[in-house]
C-alpha cells in the first residue's frame, strides 16, 4: 500500500473527517445514497436521477451553468463592493483603480464578462426547456418561476451597467428608463397620463410618474446610482436566490429533469 | 474584395435581410431533417466560421462593431444559438424518424433506468464547472473590461446603443413609439411566455426532442426567437450607425448622412392620395381607417380562423384561451408587419392620434 493510500485512509479515519462527512468512499449503494442525503448542497438533488437526464446533449447543461455563474457573480461581485462606493464622484475612479492598484486586477472583467455569460445561458436554458417541452404538465409552474428568473437576470445586468459611471453607463441607462416616461397612464408622456387629474392639475408629471421612481429624479444622477447599486447587490439577488430556491425544490418535486414519460 | 463587400452591405438592406432570414427559417422547418445531417450541419457552422474571420477581418465593422468588448458575446451567442438550434432539431429528427418506424423516442431507450446522483451526475456538474471557469478565466484575462470617459450629461454618444441583449428592444423602437416598443410589446414578450404551458394544449412532446409532434408551437417559438429577437438583435449591433440609421456592415458610419424621412400615416394615405380631400378635422373621422383595420385585425381573425383553418384547436383550448393565444401571436405579428409596411409603403403610424400612436 502506497504512502498516499495509507496516509487517504487514516484521514478517513481521523474523526474531524468523520464529523464532517458522515458516509464512506462511493462505493456502495448506501454510501452513495448517504452522500446526497447528508449534505445540504448535494440534497437539491435526488439520490438517483433518470439516466436520459443526466446526459449534456439532454439539458445542455444550461441550467447548472447559470446557477454557477449567477454564484460566480455573487463572490465577484462581493469583491467589488469592497472598493466601490457608489456616488457621482468616486464611482467612475474607483473602477479606474480596480484596474490599476488592486490586487487580482481583472475582478470586474470576471464580473462582466460573468454577467454577459450568464444573460446567454439563461436563453439557452429556457431554449432546451422548450424544445424539449419541459414546459408541460407538471412542469408548468416551474417554467413560470423561471420566466420570472429571466426577467430578474435582464434587471441585474441592466442595474449593473449604470454604475462603472462612464460614458457607456449613463447613455445606455438613459436610453432604457426613457421608454419609463411612456408608460401608459403612469408615465407622464404615455398614453392615458392626462387622464389622471385632480381639476387642472395633473397628477402624472415628470417629476410624479414611473420614471421619477425608478430614477429617483428627472434624470439619471447620482441618486439613480445610488438607487440602481441597492437594486442590483441588495434587491434583486434577494429576489432571485429565493426565487432559485423554489424553482429547484420544484425542479425535483415535479418529477426531477423531464423525460419520456 | 471591395466589390464583394458592396454587395454583402446591398444584401444587409433590411427589407432584404429579413427576406433571407425568413426564407431560410422557412427552409430549416421545411428541411429539417436534411439540414441537420452532420455533413451538412458541419459546412453551415464552418461557413459561419468562416463569415466571422471574413468580418473580423474588416476595419469598418471591427470599429463600429465587433471590435468592441461588449460585443464579444455576440458571435458567441450565434455559434451557440446555432448550435443549440442544430442539436435539438437533430435530435427532433431521429425521434421523428423513429416515431415513423413505431419506435419510442430515443431518450425512452434507457427506460427509468437510473444512476446514483454521488458520484455520477455531480462528477459531469464539477465538468461542466471546470470548463465554464476555464473559459471565463481566459476570457477576463485576455479582454479587458470596457471603461469610457466619465459620465456627463451634456455629452451625448451617438448612437447610444443599449447592450447586445436589448437591441432587439432598441429595434423595435423605431417601428412603434416608445409606449409599445418600451412598455406594452415587451411586457407582452414575458406574459406571452408565462402563458405558454397554458395556451399549449398538446400533451405530445413532454421530455423528449421531436418536432413533427409538435409543428405549430416550436415554429411559432422559434420565429419569435431567431427572427424577431436574434436577427433584430444583428440589425441593433451591426447594421444601425449615427443616428439610428441602417449602414451596411462593411460600410464606414458616416455620422452626415442624411435620410429623407417621408414616413406617412395611414389617415394621409387614406384620405389625401387615395379620396384626395383634406384630411377630416374631428380625429376619429380621420383616423377612422385605421381604428377599424387595426380593430378588425384583433376582433376578426381569431374568429375567422377558429371556424376554419384552427376548429380544432379553438375546440382544445376552449374560448378564453384561444383568444389570449391568437392575441398573442397577432401582436407577435405585429412587429414584423410594420417593418414591412414601413420599407415597403413609408408607413408612420396606422392610428395617429397625440400619444395613441400605433
Ligand atoms: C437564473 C435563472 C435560472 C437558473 C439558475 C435555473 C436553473 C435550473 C436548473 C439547474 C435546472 C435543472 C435542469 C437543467 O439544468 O436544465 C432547471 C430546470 C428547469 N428550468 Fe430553470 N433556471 C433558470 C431560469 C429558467 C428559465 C428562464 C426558465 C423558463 C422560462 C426555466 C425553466 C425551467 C424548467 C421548466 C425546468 C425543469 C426542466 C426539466 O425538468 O427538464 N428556468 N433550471
Amino acid at each position: 500500500m502506497s504512502i498516499l493510500k495509507k496516509t487517504g485512509e487514516e484521514i478517513r479515519k481521523s474523526q474531524v473527517w468523520r464529523s464532517i462527512f458522515r458516509h464512506g468512499p462511493p462505493t456502495t449503494h448506501r454510501n452513495r445514497a448517504m452522500a446526497v442525503a447528508s449534505n445540504v448542497f448535494l440534497h437539491l438533488h435526488p439520490v438517483k436521477t433518470r439516466t436520459s437526464g443526466v446526459r449534456m446533449s439532454y439539458t445542455w447543461c444550461m441550467g447548472g451553468i447559470t446557477f454557477f455563474l449567477f454564484l460566480a457573480l455573487t463572490v465577484t461581485g462581493i469583491l467589488l463592493m469592497f472598493y466601490y462606493h457608489p456616488t457621482a464622484d468616486k464611482a467612475f475612479n474607483d473602477i479606474v483603480s480596480l484596474r490599476q492598484d488592486t490586487p487580482l486586477g481583472i475582478m470586474r472583467e470576471l464580473h462582466r464578462w460573468g454577467a454577459h455569460a450568464m444573460v446567454l445561458s439563461v436563453w439557452l436554458h429556457m431554449y432546451r426547456v422548450f424544445m424539449t417541452g419541459s414546459y408541460k404538465p407538471p412542469r408548468e409552474f416551474n417554467w413560470n418561476v423561471g420566466v420570472v428568473l429571466l426577467l430578474l437576470t435582464l434587471l441585474l445586468s441592466f442595474t449593473g451597467y449604470l454604475l462603472p459611471w462612464d460614458q457607456l453607463a449613463i447613455w445606455a441607462v438613459t436610453v432604457g428608463t426613457n421608454m419609463a416616461r411612456a408608460h401608459p397612464v403612469i408615465g407622464h408622456e404615455g398614453p392615458g397620463a392626462e387622464l389622471l387629474k385632480i381639476g387642472d392639475i395633473s397628477l402624472v408629471t415628470a417629476g410624479s410618474d414611473i420614471r421619477f421612481a425608478l430614477l429617483s429624479g428627472r434624470f439619471v444622477g447620482e441618486a439613480t446610482l445610488l438607487r440602481f447599486y441597492v437594486l442590483h447587490c441588495i434587491a434583486i439577488p434577494f429576489a432571485a436566490v429565493i426565487l432559485m430556491a423554489v424553482h429547484f425544490w420544484r425542479v425535483r418535486k415535479d418529477g426531477g429533469i423531464s423525460g419520456p414519460m | 474584395m471591395e466589390g464583394f463587400k458592396h454587395f454583402l452591405n446591398a444584401l444587409s438592406d433590411p427589407a432584404i435581410f429579413l427576406t433571407i432570414s425568413v426564407a431560410l427559417f422557412l427552409a430549416l422547418l421545411k428541411w429539417y431533417r436534411v439540414v441537420t445531417r452532420p455533413q451538412i450541419a458541419g459546412a453551415i457552422g464552418a461557413l459561419m466560421l468562416a463569415a466571422l474571420v471574413f468580418g473580423a477581418m474588416d476595419e469598418n465593422l471591427v470599429h463600429n462593431a465587433l471590435g468592441k468588448p461588449d460585443n464579444i458575446p455576440i458571435p458567441l451567442m450565434l455559434g451557440t444559438v446555432a448550435f443549440f438550434t442544430w442539436l435539438s432539431l437533430r435530435k427532433a429528427a431521429i425521434n421523428d424518424e423513429r416515431a415513423e418506424k413505431g419506435l419510442p423516442p430515443a431518450e425512452a431507450e434507457e427506460g427509468s433506468q437510473k444512476v446514483y446522483t454521488w458520484p455520477d451526475l455531480v462528477f459531469s456538474e464539477f465538468v461542466c464547472l471546470l470548463l465554464v471557469s476555464a473559459l471565463l478565466l481566459v476570457w477576463a484575462w485576455q479582454l479587458q473590461a470596457p471603461l469610457e470617459p466619465p459620465a456627463s450629461a451634456s455629452k451625448t454618444p451617438n448612437p447610444a446603443k443599449a447592450p447586445w441583449y436589448f437591441l432587439a428592444l432598441q429595434e423595435m423602437l423605431v417601428y412603434f413609439d416608445p409606449w409599445l416598443a418600451g412598455v406594452v410589446l415587451p411586457g407582452l414578450i414575458i406574459v406571452g411566455l408565462m402563458a405558454i404551458p397554458y395556451i399549449d394544449p398538446n400533451p405530445k412532446g413532454n421530455g423528449y426532442y421531436t418536432f413533427a409532434e409538435r409543428k405549430f408551437a416550436i415554429s411559432m417559438f422559434l420565429f419569435g426567437f431567431l427572427i424577431l429577437w436574434v436577427v433584430l438583435i444583428l440589425y441593433g449591433a451591426f447594421l444601425r450607425g449615427p443616428n439610428w440609421n441602417f449602414f451596411g456592415p462593411f460600410e464606414r458610419w458616416d455620422s452626415h448622412k442624411v435620410v429623407a424621412l417621408t414616413n406617412v400615416n395611414l389617415s394621409e394615405y387614406f384620405w389625401i392620395h387615395w379620396l384626395g380631400r383634406p384630411l377630416p378635422e374631428a380625429w376619429y373621422i380621420r383616423e377612422a381607417p385605421g381604428l377599424l383595420l387595426v380593430a378588425g385585425y384583433f376582433a376578426a381573425i381569431p374568429p375567422l380562423l377558429a371556424f376554419t383553418k384552427l376548429r380544432g384547436l379553438f375546440q382544445q383550448l376552449g374560448f378564453v384561451r384561444y383568444n389570449i393565444l391568437m392575441h398573442l401571436l397577432l401582436f407577435m405579428a405585429l412587429l414584423p408587419i410594420k417593418m414591412v409596411l414601413r420599407w415597403a409603403v413609408n408607413l408612420k403610424y396606422l392610428i395617429a392620434i397625440k400619444n395613441y400612436n400605433v
